[in-house]
């Protein structure tokens, strides 16, 4: 399971959904592999906008990766200099002229969130402490009877 | 035409084997019209896209790998399942299916779950659901954490049971999946939903436009297997119009 994964999950109990607590879901015990896959700086640009930042650097920090993450989503700083009339350009637009974001800072992005899997450990609800979890890379999210 | 995922590592004693209603799936979603509507609808938008009840993954992995064709951008995606088997199995499909097809795109995870109970509010762009849509007596109750069977048999038929056994008109899970669709679906977000004759798609139709949050607007955009006038299996479209 791939730690992009957790910006789209959240607890499968009813209650918790609406909780601001129950997102993201937070790892314990998590074991870890690396994947590679070729850097794809377009796809990533186009994929930093649904990201949560403050989300995603709470997950950073719980598997003690951190340092791969700006402090802001690069996104932003991205449109804060479109805004000022600075780089008025596309995302996609000419691969040479850049994006005007550090390719360093790019790349250690797409390392974080898609060539670092989660193997084992669990995913547990911060509202409701519920524990789901994860076994060959595949987190269970089924409820016991008494929660659903 | 596209190429179909391959699915030789897949054991289908547990796991639902690719049939006329996921082909039609996937004849569908990459129809010419569909891709020209996908492509507009996305056009500066890179999808995520979740398929609920992946069986083998042939549909999530097809999709994924075809991405650049039908959405004209790589895409996110996720595949959920109640059946662990099933979860494993379309890792491998999308990963092989993806490899095969140089596609950019990303098959992020399979997860275990009941549709999408552990999925983000607003956050699915493409959802796509092949439901278990056989009517039948009962419907089979869903696996659970603390699940235990007496034998491998009663294991194997139980998890079988689910990829097609649908309850009262075959609709009992696939109403729950429809009632998850305003909560789940992002502001742009489509949902595909295969039916059958005995679903009374009229009637499921009538239902997803006074579904909250909409207007709902829902469309056939593929079917198969007509005889008498009517066809035996449909895909319904749901979506709003942005604004
Ligand atoms: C008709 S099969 C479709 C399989 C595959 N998508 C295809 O088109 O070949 C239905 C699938 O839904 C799964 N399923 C049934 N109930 C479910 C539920 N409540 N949540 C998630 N998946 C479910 C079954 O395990 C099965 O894999
Ligand atoms: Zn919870």
């Amino acid at each position: 399971m791939k730690l992009l994964t957790t910006s789209f999950l959240t607890c499968a109990v009813k209650t918790c959904r609406s909780s601001p607590a129950s997102f993201p879901l937070h790892f314990r015990d998590a074991s870890l592999e690396k994947i590679s896959i070729p850097f794809n700086s377009t796809f990533l640009l186009n994929i930093l906008p649904r990201i949560d930042w403050t989300a995603l650097q709470t997950t950073a920090a719980e598997l003690g990766l951190s340092a791969m993450l700006p402090s802001e989503n690069p996104q932003d700083a991205l449109l804060a200099a479109q805004e000022a009339g600075e780089g008025g350009m596309d995302i996609a637009e000419d691969e040479s002229k850049g994006t005007g974001i550090d390719e360093e800072v790019l790349k250690k992005l797409w390392t974080l969130l898609m060539e670092t899997g989660v193997v084992e450990g669990k995913l547990v609800c911060g509202n409701c402490g519920f524990e789901y979890p994860v076994k060959e890379g595949v987190g269970n999210f089924l409820l016991p009877p008494h929660l659903v | 035409m596209l190429p179909t995922p391959d699915t030789s590592h897949v054991s289908f004693n547990t796991i639902y084997e690719p049939a006329e209603d996921s082909f039609l799936l996937l004849d569908s979603l990459s129809s010419p019209s569909e891709a020209e509507w996908l492509h507009q609808r996305f056009s500066n938008h890179s999808p995520l896209a979740i398929e609920v009840g992946t069986g083998s993954g042939v549909v999530i992995g097809f999709l994924s790998a075809n991405a650049e064709y039908i959405f004209g951008k790589p895409i996110t995606s996720l595949g959920i399942d109640v059946n662990t088997n099933a979860c494993k199995a379309t890792r491998e499909t999308a990963r092989k299916a993806i490899k095969e097809q140089n596609s950019s795109s990303d098959y992020l995870a399979s997860a275990c779950g009941d549709l999408c109970s552990a999925i983000k509010p607003q956050s699915v762009d493409v959802l796509v659901f092949n439901p278990p849509y056989v009517p039948t007596e009962e419907l089979p109750a869903l696996p659970n954490i603390e699940q235990n069977y007496r034998d491998e048999f009663e294991k194997d038929s139980h998890l079988l049971s689910l990829s097609y056994a649908g309850g009262l008109d075959g609709m009992e899970t696939t109403y729950r999946l429809l009632q998850q669709i305003p909560d789940v679906l992002s502001g742009i977000g489509v949902a595909y939903v295969l039916l059958c004759a005995q679903n009374k798609p009229e009637q499921v139709k009538t239902a997803v436009g006074g579904l909250p949050n909409g207007p709902w607007l829902v469309e056939t955009i593929g079917r198969s297997g007509k005889k008498a006038g009517w066809e035996k299996l449909q895909i319904i479209r749901i979506w709003r119009e942005p604004n």
